[in-house]
């Protein structure tokens, strides 16, 4: 089967000159062209067919409909509607870039993008040394090594809420950290009452939920990177930091590089930790970007929807400069990828 | 979820549904030919857990009436449950009945999920006219009124006997009586910091009022509003009052109910609760119920309560019995029986002239209340005034702002929502 849709392939590599030759003579032969393409292709085609249709189903359809709604008013009161056997339909109207407008001149926005870095830059940093370091002493014949990889992979295996539930009881004003605190004589923490304690708190949880996947990743990752070069530089009489400097660190940097892009993006957009654990207080202060574009829709009365979805756009612009940038300072360092 | 029950009583009412139907010639409804009632009701309650057993037990003995009427309870609870219906109306999954807290029925019926229910208005006049005007939206019914109730000052008797000092009527004397308290050690009051409801007290104490719907003008940011923030502030300040910014509800219960505070602010649907609490359970009459503390100016709570509205999607088979079961639950019979087993206030004047009503010290206590519970502004925008003032009272609580602040804020979200008022 590899050798079969191979083949229908190789024309297509060296279809190039007949791709550029397009823009000449492109009339005439588009048609004939097509039916060519199609007949050598039409395998491929097939194949992909479903995938592409799903994908556009959804994916694409609510991508392109956030992007619309975002440049219009819709909101609760003016969508399109079906109860039982009555069909509403929708009034709002097109209002161009208002809302980007209204949104990027606010404080609010600007406030809330301010803490999601932050929460953002602090949870996957210090998520990446730890999995990190915990992979460096796990990559060795320890005994009981099997005991420990279960026990750190385990919040991997708590469904979040659970885990965030639990973080939860742990900060309540009567529970065990302030129990420890006053047992040992220093006054009780308000944690999920006071800004700054409150995102310690969250950014402290989301480590703890993120943790087990840097592991397993570097993990594997360390267990790739071959022995010898380990020997070679003990013979060499290298340090164990200049080991790891000089070898670990390169040796992983393609694993590294994934799984910090990964992890940006899955924190940045970090919806259940933030609205468990605290509801994005007090007061807001804990709201990152996607809580409040929740909010927006489906929270906060009136519903919101064109806003919300303004938001939505917002943040995905975002992550895609984010992950454009990224990896184009990847490429600059000669990784290809 | 309301499709999915297969007893055989639901295949058997559906069946003799599809037979009437079929026989009538496309008559609406199960109310056909053999004038028995069919169909499936889901209910919505939002009742707490103090009060959901009894009304399931109300719930489905309308079965029993109508044996060809399949009820389905579900207790959602009262967290979130108007965001819970709006969610599932517009799923199309929505329940026949719901619970609607009164100043629900306008955002719902302004949003077109109810149905209007003129044809059940009959005995309005039965009802209380503070509690009928919450049903009414755009000149029209759209929910049936099942309690009508308001905030109150819950307190300890046993704390204040020993303390030696009466029930506050004001929050000058309850602070006058605040170092009295503490000797006994409780805490004299726990204020609800996470929540806007229990602010509106000492809002309209103060004089004010969160807008002015005749006036079309917002008057949270009136010198009152500043007044009332500055009131929280000033009795957490002096350490009068405790409070937590999150889980309010179940930390204000706790604390009263082991008499760790001597006074909370709270409304008849959380009697059941506090009567099973250790202060209380061997001895219901430790707990006393006054008006809430007046503030500088004036002394009022808001007017609050339950309707029922019918789902304006309700398949046409099952409306029918789905408005009956509204008019069930709203009747004079299970008012009564929502006094009797819950000491809940009924919306019905004749139903205050029963005996067994009259004798509950609980209404006896509450009615004068309710009667003089500040009316809100029936308005949808009205759904959109609690979150920022929530926000702001938390500031407050935690020093975060200033109460002038606060009241300015609150201010400037209100005329967000309603962009054409002073």
């Amino acid at each position: 089967m590899a050798v079969e849709t191979g083949r229908p392939a190789q024309p297509a590599a060296s279809g190039g000159p007949t791709a550029r030759g397009r823009g000449r003579g492109a009339d005439v032969r588009k048609p004939a062209r097509a039916r060519r393409v199609l007949s050598t292709h039409w395998y491929a085609w097939a194949m992909i067919a479903p995938v592409v249709l799903v994908l556009g189903v959804i994916i694409g359809f609510p991508l392109l409909r956030g992007v619309y709604l975002s440049l219009t008013n819709a909101d609760e009161r003016n969508v399109g509607r079906t109860i039982g056997a009555r069909t509403l339909e929708p009034t709002y109207e097109f209002v161009g870039l208002d809302n980007y407008v209204e949104v990027l001149t606010g404080d609010v926005f600007w406030g809330r993008l301010a803490w999601t870095v932050v929460w953002t830059v602090a949870c996957v940093s210090l998520t990446f040394l730890i999995g990190l370091a915990l992979a460096n002493m796990l990559n060795r014949a320890v005994r009981g090594r099997t005991l420990y990889r279960i026990a750190l992979i385990l919040p991997w295996g708590i469904p979040a809420f659970v885990s965030v539930f639990a973080w939860r009881l742990l900060f309540a004003g009567d529970g065990m950290f302030n129990a420890v605190l006053t047992g040992g004589g220093i006054e009780g923490v308000d944690w999920l009452e006071h800004p700054t304690w409150a995102k310690l708190a969250v950014i402290t949880v989301n480590i703890w939920i993120g943790v087990p996947f840097m592991l397993v990743a570097t993990l594997g990752a360390l267990q790739s990177v071959p022995g010898e070069l380990y020997e070679a530089a003990e013979m060499d009489g290298a340090g164990p930091w200049q080991r790891f400097r000089n070898i670990t660190v390169p040796g992983i940097r393609s694993v590294s590089a994934t799984v910090i892009l990964l992890s940006t993006i899955w924190t940045f957009n970090m919806f259940p930790v933030i609205f468990l654990l605290t509801g994005g207080g007090p007061y807001g202060s804990s709201e990152i970007l996607v809580t409040e574009a929740f909010n927006l829709a489906f929270v906060r009365s009136p519903r919101d929807f064109a806003t919300s979805a303004t938001w939505g756009v917002l943040i995905l612009l975002l992550l895609v400069a984010f992950a454009v940038l990224y990896r184009r300072s990847l490429r600059k360092q000669g990784e290809v990828w | 979820m309301r499709r999915a029950i297969g007893t055989t009583a639901l295949v058997a009412a559906l069946a003799l549904a599809a037979t009437a139907c079929g026989g009538g010639g496309g008559e609406e409804g199960g109310d056909a030919a053999s004038g028995e009632l069919s169909g499936t009701v889901t209910f919505w309650d939002t009742s707490n857990d103090a009060e959901k057993a009894t009304f399931q037990r109300i719930a489905e003995d309308f079965e029993n009436k109508h044996p060809g009427v399949d009820v389905e309870y579900v207790n959602i609870g009262f967290d979130n449950a108007q965001n819970k219906f709006k969610d599932a109306a517009n799923a199309g999954e929505a329940p026949e009945v719901m619970r609607t807290e009164v100043a629900w029925v306008s955002d719902f019926a302004s949003l077109q999920i109810i149905e209007p229910l003129d044809d059940l208005a009959d005995d309005a006049g039965d009802h209380v006219p503070q509690a009928w005007g919450s049903t009414q939206y755009d000149g029209r019914t759209y929910a049936l009124p099942q309690v009508i109730d308001t905030l109150a000052l819950f307190y300890n008797k046993r704390i204040l006997d020993e303390a030696g000092v009466e029930a506050p009527s004001s929050i000058a004397e309850l602070k006058d009586s605040a170092a009295a308290i503490e000797k006994t050690g409780a805490t004299p009051f726990y204020l609800r910091g996470d929540d806007a409801y229990w602010f509106l007290p000492y809002l309209y104490g103060e004089g004010g009022d969160l807008v002015d719907a005749q006036a079309r003008e917002v008057t949270v940011d009136d010198p009152a509003g500043a007044a009332a923030f500055a009131t929280v502030e000033d009795l957490l300040d002096s350490g009068v009052a405790t409070t937590d910014i999150n889980d309010g509800y179940a930390n204000q219960q706790k604390a009263f109910n082991n008499g760790e505070a001597a006074m909370i602010v709270d409304g008849p649907w959380a009697i059941a609760g506090t009567l099973a609490g250790a202060e209380f359970k061997d001895d219901p009459d430790n707990l006393g119920v006054a008006p809430v503390p007046a503030g500088s100016e004036d002394q009022g709570a808001p007017q609050g309560g339950w309707n029922l509205s019918v789902y304006a999607g309700t398949a046409p088979e099952n409306m029918d019995a789905a408005k009956e079961f509204a008019r069930y639950m709203s009747s004079a019979e299970v008012q009564q029986r929502t006094t009797e087993e819950l000491s809940l206030l009924p919306t019905r004047t004749s139903v205050y002239e029963e005996p067994s009503v009259q004798e509950n010290q609980m209404v006896r206590f509450f009615k004068p209340a309710v009667d003089k519970a500040v009316q809100r502004a029936w308005i949808p925008e009205a759904a959109g005034f609690f979150d920022p003032l929530k926000e702001q009272l938390a500031r407050v609580v935690k020093d975060a702002a200033t109460p002038e602040e606060a009241a300015e804020s609150t201010g400037e979200a209100y005329r967000e929502l309603l962009p054409d008022w002073k």
